[in-house]
């Protein structure tokens, strides 16, 4: 009875099973891993040599655009998620989430907003050009007829991750086993609840970005056209209110991650516990007085330029205290280096590059030279990539032999990680010279003096999309059959997740467990 | 310098190994951010290099910090895990200290950004308007107008497969037709907007970068301190062909300013005189054409076929086939809100109406229709 489950394809359709749903967000996420890599493997074959060969301008755009859209609102958000189903209610002791059926329903909105999104590609006019930030007038009066798909797609994104942050907030709130107490919480599930409070404040501001433009695509107002009285820059304001905290929800659940991680394999608590819960809510209030950092060249005031540079360079502090920590955590541990472990130690160095590179472009004197360059390119792939993708494969190492029973292929893990962390530099570190040499991002062709390093680049990001294709046999063989995984799976680890038997069981913890 | 040079050949040789090619095929790259030929660029410069010296020892502190542990703190050294796990005093100085190193940032930060937003009391002024792909220039003291494109030899080069190598092109994608040009050591105040979408206005070594946005105007400006030639390119996603409209600034000297300013009077009376004459069909399609391919084939393509969905088609469209006066207006006034721009504006009555003549004549349409510069009402 206790491990009793439906089978067969309404297993999935109709599941309210927070593991069945994790599982599902997480190949969701991986597929448009895929997708997304796809098109990054485009834009690098011609961005490979100066000159164009291989597609067309208009074509590169979608490119562009869609890459960046299907790895944050389909590849890393979902993953993020799934993570979350999967491990919250393990954490915590509770038997699934708050709210099942819910769990459902944001989950399978996901498949159809994704493949509207992505259908837009083969509609007459091509696919949503206008960037990943989508910038009025070029998203509205400039945009070809499928950007009204791609304006429902986001709603119906928004939708679901709205709820999923209700599900997770409630979940923790009411669910925790008796004695689990706030400040008793594995940071993982705290730098959760926090980002799914960012996910309500800010998904609603998304929404009405995007209603703003269909309006004004559609209906003849005005909001971001200055001649009917609107202001293009009022976009901007509106889309970076949401988009800054958007990248904190990107980035938060990977730091729990990594704090879960270091900590086993040090043998060693997580230094500095309170701090690290601070410094994730003070980073999470920073994140909503920053937003137009990312518009120094619009032409604001100076005061607003000197505001939010000040306020900018301030996340700095609670970001040095994270990386602080788990150097902490680190120190005088006893260490040993299996897969999570390698992923989690180099998202802490490479993460850290990705910071500094913000606070260089947080000083908006400096920024004016930065700005719409590759430094920016090269600086959010670091802090993305290296940063919150790095955490997600740690994630999946660290507990697939809780989800499957099985231990993956030590071996050809780390040649994963050791594959995939030198292609990752190749393919991102040269863009810091291209865009300190002057070469804007989002352009098709370029000047011959950068010729040298995209092509360094290029050959990075091949091998880095191949690393990834090693990953998922991984991943598939890993389900399929290995080594019997313990219960404990690694030496001693914390938390109640590694209290239940490998594979964890369909339905677990309906008895709450007591911590004490 | 010398320190400098090692790491340019480092990378030459890192470069070579990773394409086996040899070293001296990478000629100049640039590694660090552009030198400024202004005052502000090189304030904001040495700003950069300021963090950047900040960011590097802080990154070496900690990086070496984690490498010595990740070495000795292992367990198959036999290390076994302490016991502590927070410390009041040690949490309390890594909070400090980032702070005092951020305040220390922002002061310089604080004074090299209001001297870059201090636009009053310029020499010159020059309005710089975004289009789809191309910048309008207008000099406000003298009245000089003129628009600036991509070079013909970057924009052939730059076509699908064009079988042109782009290094052999001079200044690939970098060249315009027709530079701006001003003077040396005089404060130059470049207002930005634009005609369309937003677009930005990005010159490296002037060190300015400004968004050009349709219905507002932003200042910014510089005073070069070096005649030459400075280019950049538009930093703002802005459709189809972003990549492809370049600015070139010529800095000279006074004197060749001014004799500049006096040749590009005439040139405007001279355009003016030909919107007078009466034309030959065969003149007006030799004309038209090259109107046609400098202008009008980014969108609607040089066979005329154009983009289905995006850009219409010249061959056999509706409007290029039809009546002659509604073919002149789209042309002239342009249609709003969609890429097609007022051209009545940026090309004078005789490339107008060449190149409606061409259009109606080529891509297998046989109106036979012959538009004279006198048919054009502005």
């Amino acid at each position: 009875m206790s491990d009793h489950k439906p089978t067969g394809i309404t297993r999935w359709l109709f599941t309210t099973n927070h593991k069945d749903i994790g599982t599902l967000y997480l190949w969701f996420a991986f597929i448009m891993f895929l997708v997304g890599g796809a098109m990054a493997m485009v834009i690098r074959a011609e961005l490979m040599e100066p000159g164009m060969q291989v597609v067309d301008p208009l074509f590169f755009n979608s490119m562009t655009t869609m890459h960046g859209l299907i790895m944050v609102f389909g590849a890393v958000m979902p993953a993020m998620v799934g993570f979350a189903n999967w491990m919250v209610p393990m954490m915590i002791g509770a038997p699934d989430m708050a709210l099942p059926r819910m769990n459902n329903w944001s989950f399978w909105i996901l498949p159809f907003a994704g493949t509207m999104l992505v259908s837009t590609l083969f509609m007459e006019g091509g696919g949503p050009a206008f960037g990943w930030t989508f910038y009025a007038p070029l998203s509205t009066t400039f945009a070809p007829a499928s950007t009204d798909f791609f304006i429902f797609a986001v709603h119906m994104l928004g939708f679901s991750s709205i709820m999923g942050a209700i599900n997770i907030i409630a979940t923790i709130l009411n669910m925790r086993a008796p004695g689990m107490t706030l400040m008793k919480m594995p940071l993982f599930v705290w730098t959760w609840l926090i980002t799914a409070f960012l996910l309500i404040a800010v998904m609603p501001v998304l929404a009405g970005a995007v209603t703003m433009m269909l309006t004004d695509r559609n209906f003849g107002t005005s909001f971001f056209d200055a001649a009917g009285g609107g202001d293009p820059v009022l976009f901007q304001h509106v889309f970076w209110f949401f988009g800054h905290p958007e990248v904190y929800i990107m980035i938060l659940p990977a730091f729990g991650i990594v704090s879960q991680i270091i900590p086993t394999f040090a043998r060693k608590q997580l230094f500095g516990y309170a701090s690290m819960v601070y410094a994730t809510a003070a980073i999470a209030f920073l994140s909503f007085i920053v937003w137009a950092h990312h518009m120094f060249t619009v032409g604001m005031p100076v005061a607003g330029e000197l505001y939010f540079t000040y306020a900018t360079v301030m996340i700095a502090v609670p970001t040095a205290v994270k990386v602080f920590n788990w150097t902490a955590t680190m120190w005088k541990g006893s260490m040993t280096f299996e897969t999570p472990m390698l992923w989690a130690v180099a998202f802490v160095f490479l993460f850290t590059i990705g910071g500094f590179t913000g606070l260089m472009m947080g000083v908006a004197p400096a920024d004016f030279q930065y700005h719409d360059s590759y430094f920016i390119v090269a600086h959010f792939h670091y802090v993305l990539v290296t940063g919150a993708v790095f955490a997600i494969i740690a994630g999946i190492y660290y507990w697939i032999p809780k989800w499957t029973g099985n231990m993956y292929d030590e071996r050809l893990g780390k040649i994963h990680f050791w594959w995939s962390t030198i292609s990752v530099n190749v393919l991102f570190f040269p863009q810091h010279f291209l865009g300190l040499a002057g070469m804007p991002r989002r352009i098709p062709d370029y000047a011959v003096q950068f010729a040298e390093f995209n092509f360094m680049s290029s050959i990075g990001g091949f091998a880095f999309g191949a690393a990834q294709l090693l990953f998922l046999y991984i991943v598939i063989k890993c389900i399929r059959g290995g080594d019997k995984a313990t219960d404990t799976v690694w030496e001693n680890p914390e938390g109640l997740e590694w209290t239940i038997p490998s594979p964890a069981p369909y339905h677990t913890f309906e008895t709450a467990p007591k911590v004490k | 310098m010398s320190a400098s040079k090692i790491m340019k050949k480092l990378f030459s040789l890192l470069c070579a190994g990773l394409v086996l090619i040899p070293a001296s095929v990478l000629a100049d790259y640039e590694l660090n951010l552009t030198p400024s030929v202004t005052q502000l660029g090189r304030d904001i410069y040495d700003l950069h290099m300021l963090i950047l010296w900040i960011v590097t020892i802080v990154g070496i502190g900690v990086f070496a910090v984690i490498i010595y542990s990740l070495i000795n703190h292992r367990k198959s050294k036999g290390a076994v895990a302490a016991q502590f796990h927070e410390s009041a005093t040690v949490e309390f100085v890594w909070t400090v200290i980032p702070f005092i190193i951020l305040v220390a940032i922002a002061v310089p930060a604080t004074k090299t950004l209001l001297a870059i937003e201090d636009t009053s009391n310029p020499d010159l002024t020059i309005k710089a308007t975004g289009w789809q792909w191309k910048w309008e220039y207008e000099y406000l003291d003298s009245g000089v107008h003129f628009f600036s494109s991509l070079d013909k030899a970057s924009n052939d080069a730059r076509q699908m497969n064009s079988g042109t190598d782009p290094r052999t092109v001079p200044n690939y994608l970098l060249d315009v037709d027709k530079p701006i040009v001003v003077p040396v050591n005089k404060k130059i105040r470049i207002l930005t907007t634009a005609n369309d979408v937003i677009h930005a206005w990005w010159v490296p070594e002037l060190a300015i970068k400004r968004d050009a946005i349709p219905g507002f105007i932003n200042e910014s400006w510089f005073k070069a301190e070096k005649t030459g030639t400075y280019r950049g390119q538009c930093a703002e996603l802005c459709g189809k062909d972003h990549g492809f409209m370049p600015i070139v600034v010529n800095v000279v000297s006074e004197g060749e300013y001014n004799d500049w300013i006096a040749k590009q009077k005439k040139l405007a009376k001279a355009s003016a005189a030909s919107a007078n004459k009466t034309w030959s069909k065969a003149d007006l399609m030799k004309r038209g054409q090259e109107v046609y391919n400098a202008q009008c084939a980014a969108c609607h393509q040089a066979n005329g076929q154009g983009i289905p969905g995006v850009f219409p088609a010249i061959a056999g469209g509706k409007i290029t086939t039809g009546p002659v006066k509604g073919h002149i207006d789209i042309v002239v006034k342009g249609k709003a809100g969609t890429a097609m721009q007022a051209f009545g504006a940026q090309l004078n009555a005789a490339d107008l109406a060449a190149v409606i003549t061409y259009e109606r004549n080529a891509f297998g349409n046989k109106t036979g229709d012959v538009v004279q510069p006198s048919q054009i009402s502005k």
